[in-house]
């Protein structure tokens, strides 16, 4: 297919929209009428065609106006990304896993050739053309990271792996739920993950570490994780939290369907070969209520997942003031009849 | 005693020991205030550590409450100053031409052993391998989320950022990369409504 | 998931005697294309199917990480041992067709480091190869001191002397030279690494005076990959898959395991990274535990097994696998 980019904004105005297209093909995270933390890694190899999951790194109609919001969110505080001086190798690594991923799933937007260490990448949506010397950085405008992490939809954690670790050592944030990664830079899995609530106790982190430590070279992995955003903005950054915030405040009855969004994190988990490094993209997909209710086994979900969640899941997530008024707006949407298992509709929006 | 037991809390959160005595060529002490005292219970454990120790010492409010004790203790090299700024450039230099092998003890305040601890492990020592013995005043240094600002010695919460004037909440998420806590607007999402200030711990 | 890594098939274009005990082989992909890259320390996996057994040996690579036309390994042969070694010896030719697995690196650099300094004994050499390339291209502070037991079984002295001649430093153990650890490891600079491979009692001595001088244990990096040894056949019943199997003298319980088709994770092989644990659900005998992955309180406690290199005498053993 032609890919149309879509114009559109995630901030101020709030142009963004999703597609038909979009929609059904919208990353929902529920695969029952229930949530809690898992553990839920699954093998990242393709999946159905059309699906988020079928390239290694998803191109789709927003590709274009996120990486506009991100040169923006970079432009008004550089710290948003940070690669500590050991990392650098780890960046080339993922330079190159973006590059060639890229020009072989989506060969009419992305071309590569190499010729020895002599690189030549083309991305045509952005009109980007470069001659570059692989593991050179003098040749690149940006760090390898940041510069292909410019060109790719998705928050990048760059991982060095030590001491039965994995340390946040690089990374480029600015379509975040909420963290900081020029506070969490230097930490180790453990560390960033210490403000989750309950999950600590179930023993979820040790076994996602000890997962996450084996991912071997060619076998990726990936999961789904959710939160809840006011407005269609990608950078719910605390560094602007005293900014933002305050937009959760203007929810009413009247707007929720419009304003309120689902935000889904598809989160993947790729080595790196050359620094033994892992890299762990976070790519953010939103969809408002009124979008997501039009697939109808979502809206009956999504009602009793949000009516059931514990109390400190929907105050970490940031919407515990919110939750009666989602849930008037969902409960319309619930006739109580059963779901179906899995994340995928029933039926497509034709 | 001037031992304070901070209840448990996230993983971020550091947790701090008692300072013994370990085998090797050459220690280095940092500690301020009331860490004093912690340095002098580590000669006391093993009479022979601080011939090979050079002590760097910020008596903080402390005045010379613990100076003529330290100054007894034998050590290789004292050194009293008046600030942890002060004292900064002479720990990097220790370290700078430390080796391998080196045994770093820090006690004090949360803030200077953080930037202690900051200096050690950029000179290439493992924070784990580093002992810490907190002592003294709880307060804390805390990072401004938002304008990056540092403010050293918080001891309520809410606080004022001495830097932008949000009104933050203290939170136990630390950085032994900026040697901080975060501290994050508390007002956000009702502007103009910042709770009452209480001292930390009470 | 399935268990241990991808798989790349290849072909054996080049065989090397580089001494009497040591050969080097040299592997391209048969498909053609480029093989991945890796990262220096990592090893490979090299399926053997030597009659109706398939062994599966890890053998560090030393080829140049960035090389993608070929990998290579070098292999000490064992009289003693099952049989692995003696097979690459012998019975493989340039031109068969093999299967490796997909570089894993249990042995990594800490790129951190100021400074690396590397303690080579004998075959475990092999890793360091690809470090040192690795290190060069990145410029990278480094040294290496290599005890081999003579000149004549010094595997790739000439090499490395010849090439970096300030950096390498050789010990020969009929000539009466050692390592002279102890000033060695003294006076290094802060954030030095040290990386070891080679015989236990190397490791040992290495960790052992480490530790003694004050030197941080995650500073002190080692790998040894710890061949399974043969003994007793035993009989095991698998309960999950619900199969009860027959572990043969020369083979190892990971291996009896995958032969009656059961899926089992490693990644090493060689008791050192974990990942085949396995849960024991009742025995009546005892275990004879040659990992050095559990603790010595799991080892006693009869709860779990690393059936890559331990093995067990007795009447019963039943394995949640």
């Amino acid at each position: 297919m032609i890919m149309q980019f879509n114009e559109e904004t995630f901030r101020e105005d709030y142009t963004f929209h999703n597609s038909d297209w979009a929609i059904n093909r919208f990353p929902f995270p529920f695969h029952e009428d229930s949530y809690m933390y898992a553990v839920n890694m699954e093998q990242h190899r393709g999946g159905p065609e059309g699906s988020i999951y079928e390239k290694r790194f998803d191109v789709d109609e927003h590709y274009v106006a996120e990486m506009k919001d991100r040169a923006m969110v970079l432009s008004d505080d550089p710290l948003r990304c940070q690669s500590l001086p050991h990392m650098t190798l780890a960046g080339w690594d993922l330079l190159e896993l973006i590059m060639v991923s890229k020009s072989e799933d989506y060969p009419d937007l992305f071309e590569l050739h190499r010729n020895g260490d002599k690189w030549h990448w083309i991305n045509k949506p952005l009109g980007i053309e470069d001659h570059f010397t692989f593991l050179d950085e003098t040749t690149l405008p940006y760090g390898p990271m940041e510069y292909i992490t410019r060109q790719t939809q998705g928050d990048f954690c760059v991982l060095d792996q030590r001491d039965d670790n994995l340390w946040m050592d690089a990374g480029i944030v600015t379509t975040q739920a909420d963290w900081s990664l020029d506070f969490d830079i230097g930490m180790n899995f453990f560390e960033w993950h210490a403000p989750v609530p309950l999950a600590h106790e179930k023993g979820i982190f040790v076994r996602a570490l000890k997962f996450l430590l084996n991912i071997q070279q060619g076998a990726p992995a990936r999961r789904l994780n959710w939160t809840m955003t006011v407005n269609p903005l990608l950078d719910t950054s605390p560094e602007n939290y005293h900014k933002w915030g305050v937009q959760k405040t203007e929810i009413t009855p009247e707007n929720i369907g419009r304003k309120q969004y689902l935000r889904v994190e598809l989160q993947t988990f790729f080595r790196l070969p050359r620094s033994n490094g892992l890299v762990f993209p976070i790519r953010c997909y939103l969809i408002a209520f009124e979008d997501l209710v039009k697939i109808p086994k979502w809206g009956r979900r999504l009602h009793r997942v949000i009516r059931d969640l514990p109390v400190e899941l929907a105050t970490y997530k940031g919407f515990i003031d919110n939750r009666p008024m989602m849930l008037d707006y969902l409960s319309e949407f619930d006739d109580g009849e059963p779901t179906s298992d899995g994340i995928w509709p029933d039926r497509h929006l034709e | 005693m001037s031992k304070f037991n901070f209840p448990e809390s996230i993983m971020s959160r550091p947790v701090y020991g008692t300072l013994e005595p370990r085998s090797g060529k050459a220690h280095l002490m940092v500690a301020d205030a009331q860490g004093a005292e912690a340095i002098i219970g580590l000669s006391k454990a093993d009479s022979g550590l601080l011939s090979k120790t050079h002590i760097i010492y910020i008596p903080k409010g402390t005045g010379d409450t613990y100076t003529g004790k330290l100054e007894k203790l034998g050590a290789a090299q004292l050194y009293v100053g008046p600030s942890y700024e002060a004292a900064k450039t002479r720990l990097q230099r220790t370290l700078a031409g430390a080796h391998m092998g080196l045994q770093v003890y820090l006690s004090g305040t949360e803030g200077l052993m953080g930037q202690a601890m900051l200096e050690a492990t950029n000179a290439g020592i493992p924070h784990t391998a580093i002992q810490t013995e907190h002592r003294g005043s709880v307060a804390r240094r805390m990072q401004c989320v938002h304008c990056k600002g540092i403010t050293e010695d918080v001891m309520t919460d809410p606080f004022v950022c001495s830097h932008c004037g949000l009104s933050l909440f203290v939170r136990d998420h630390y950085s032994r990369r900026l040697a901080a806590f975060q501290g994050v607007c508390i007002d956000a999402e009702d502007p103009g409504n910042v709770p009452a200030s209480v001292e930390l711990y009470k | 998931m399935s268990a241990g890594t991808e798989k790349i098939a290849v072909t054996v274009t080049d065989i090397v005697k580089v001494n009497d005990l040591v050969t080097r082989f040299k592997f391209e992909p048969t498909k053609g294309g480029l093989l991945p890259t890796f990262s220096g320390g990592a090893h490979t996996v090299v399926e053997m199917k030597d009659g109706n057994i398939t062994r599966l040996n890890p053998y560090s690579l030393m080829s140049d990480p960035w090389d993608q036309s070929a990998y290579t390994i070098s292999v000490r042969r064992d009289d003693e041992g099952r049989g692995g070694s003696l097979f690459m010896h012998n019975s493989v030719k340039v031109g068969d067709q093999m299967v490796v697995s997909n570089p894993v690196n249990l042995f990594s650099l800490d790129l951190r480091a100021k400074k690396h300094l590397m303690l080579a004994g004998g075959i475990g050499i092999t890793p360091f190869l690809a470090q040192i390339k690795q290190l060069d291209r990145a410029r990278g502070n480094w040294e290496l001191h290599y005890a081999c037991r003579n000149e004549a079984l010094g595997s790739y002295v000439d090499y490395l002397t010849s090439t970096h001649p300030n950096d390498v430093n050789v010990y020969y153990d009929d000539e009466k030279q050692s390592i002279d650890l102890e000033n060695l490891l003294d006076g290094q600079p802060l954030g030095t690494h040290i990386y070891v491979c080679g015989p236990k009692g190397m490791i040992d001595w290495v960790r052992g005076k480490a530790a003694e001088l004050g030197w941080p244990r995650e500073a002190v990096h080692y790998e040894e990959f710890l061949a399974p040894q043969s003994g007793k056949p035993f009989e095991v019943k698998l309960a999950v898959s619900n199969k009860v199997i027959q572990v043969g003298e020369h083979e190892s319980l990971l291996e009896a395991i995958e032969r009656a088709g059961v899926d089992a994770p490693y990644l090493c092989r060689g008791g050192a990274c974990g990942q085949c644990e396995t849960d024991v659900i009742s025995y009546d005998g005892k275990f004879l535990h040659r990992d050095h992955w559990l603790e010595d309180n799991e080892h006693a406690s009869g709860k779990k097994i690393m059936p890559c290199v331990s093995r067990f005498e007795g009447k019963t053993l039943v394995l949640d696998r």
